[in-house]
């Protein structure tokens, strides 16, 4: 039985794991940055208090999951101005990018 | 003799003394450095900038009208600035933040009033073009943009959440506002001819553009291109294509595509297809060099390293040049011999010779984005 539950865990982990798994180099990360703030800035502000898009702030995101805000770079918004980023970048890409607008970079 | 001393000392005073010293603006332009909150005003018959002038706020988006005497710019940031700029003694000589959140303006066709169309509060604020001071606002019920001007001190916008288009008259005392209702879905962006006679709207939320006749006793929305749309191969859009006064080609309309890799023609008076062209990517600005002999079009992230050159007698694709990374704006000269190119990543702006399509000079930029001459004074929907 708790072999069966350690089969499990490891099987949940191999799922979830491609997510974070894949490390974001410090030239990658650099390019993300820049995305961030130029990209998404064209219609989040270049200060990402929104525009076109919703606010994107540390404040305007506060108490959101990493996961959906991955999920929304990866796939977009339906029917939104949001577009789906996943032909342009990797899962552990679109983490990284989560966590940057999770932290307050004035910090 | 007091007389004629007093004459001399006028004729002193008066005469060009200082002519070495003046300068006319007519080759001036501005050039926004978004990520600075900063401009350069360049000189284009030097091909060089002038001065840089600091103080704007957030850039980002940023957009800019000429006061009809071309001295002064007016700046509109996406922080709800509204900034007037001197470009002769280079000061900030004007500067009110009027909304939350703002993407562009415009300036009526008598030169005295300044129009800003703001997502936060949403609505139109109209200013006095000497003072600043706010004389109207006009509220929306979401997120005002496509702002231009149109003839008879008119102003044109559409909202973004309603699907609405406003004509906000104000050539009387008060503001005459007529709401034409049911444009279409989200609409994104939209210009003037530069007759002044034909407003259209891009939509992002459903298929096909919308046309208004400005010169129709009652102006009407009408759909265009209905049949143009998302379809089967709708392509994500990273960058919104923005719709400009410079899409006149001829006798057609040339337009950027939205979910497809295309440039689109119609007829400028019936306003029927006249052809697509495919491009390289999803086009941002689809831009008709004066005279409308070639468009010029750059395009949205990942594939802005690119300008192609469009003829438009037979839609196609004639030049392809990669200023670099991150093209995000270009200008003609007055005359369409230039084109003037802001290549963000490379902190550049890259000046071409339209006729050979090879770069001629080149001018450091901090990040740049929008360029503007101050010849867009004396046009229509600029």
């Amino acid at each position: 039985m708790p072999k069966m539950l350690a089969a499990a865990v490891l099987l949940l982990l191999a799922i979830t794991l491609p997510a974070t798994a894949e490390v974001v180099g410090p030239e990658r990360a650099a390019q993300l940055e820049h995305l961030v703030v130029q990209d998404c800035g064209s219609c989040h502000g270049l200060t990402r208090k929104g525009g076109l898009g919703s606010p994107l702030t540390p404040e305007a995101l506060e108490g959101q999951d990493r996961e959906l805000i991955a999920t929304v770079i990866l796939d977009g918004v339906p029917n939104t101005a949001m577009p789906p980023w996943r032909p342009l970048m990797s899962e552990a890409e679109a983490y990284w990018i989560a966590d940057y607008l999770l932290k307050d970079q004035n910090q | 003799m007091n007389r004629l001393a007093a004459f001399l000392l006028c004729t002193a005073l008066t005469a060009p003394a200082f002519a070495q010293e003046l300068r006319a603006t007519g080759d001036l332009g501005v050039v926004v450095e978004r990520a600075t909150g900063s401009v350069l005003i360049v000189d284009q018959s030097e091909r060089a900038a002038i001065g840089r002038v600091e103080g704007f706020g957030d850039l980002s988006h940023a957009s800019l009208v000429f006061s009809a005497d071309e001295r002064f710019a007016y700046i509109f940031g996406r922080d709800g600035g509204l900034t007037k700029l001197d470009l002769l003694t280079q000061q900030i000589v004007g500067r009110v933040v009027q909304a939350g959140n703002s993407i562009g303006g415009a300036i009526s066709d008598d030169g005295k009033l300044i129009a800003v169309a703001n997502y936060e509060p949403g609505g139109v604020n109209i200013f006095d073009a000497e003072t600043l001071e706010q004389l109207v606002a006009i509220p929306a019920g979401g997120k005002a943009l496509g702002l231009e001007d149109a003839p008879g001190r008119k102003f044109v916008f559409s909202v973004w959440d309603t699907g609405e288009t406003k004509i906000v008259d104000m050539s009387g005392p008060e503001p005459k506002i007529t709401t034409l209702s049911n444009i279409g879905a989200e609409p994104y962006d939209a210009l003037v001819t530069d007759d002044g006679r034909t407003y259209i709207a891009g939509l992002f939320g459903e298929d096909g553009l919308t046309s208004i006749d400005l010169w129709a006793e009652v102006p009407e929305p009408r759909r265009i291109l209905p049949q143009y749309g998302r379809g089967k191969e709708e392509m994500p859009v990273y960058k919104m294509p923005h719709l400009e006064g410079w899409a006149k080609a001829g006798d057609q309309i040339v337009l950027p595509a939205i979910h497809h890799h295309e440039v689109l023609w119609i007829d400028s008076r019936t306003l029927e297809e006249t052809g697509r062209t495919a491009t390289h990517g999803q086009p941002v600005f689809a831009m008709a060099r004066p005279g409308g002999r070639q468009v010029w079009v750059n395009f949205a992230h990942p594939d802005n390293d690119t300008v192609q050159v469009i003829d438009s007698m037979t839609h196609e694709v004639v030049g392809e040049m990669k200023p670099g990374p991150a093209v995000l704006h270009m200008e003609f000269t007055s005359r369409g011999t230039e084109a003037w190119v802001s290549v963000r990543d490379e902190n550049k702006v890259v000046i071409y010779d339209t006729t050979t399509l090879e770069p001629i000079g080149e001018i450091a930029a901090e990040s740049p984005s929008g360029i503007f001459f101050t010849a867009r004074a004396h046009r229509l929907g600029l």
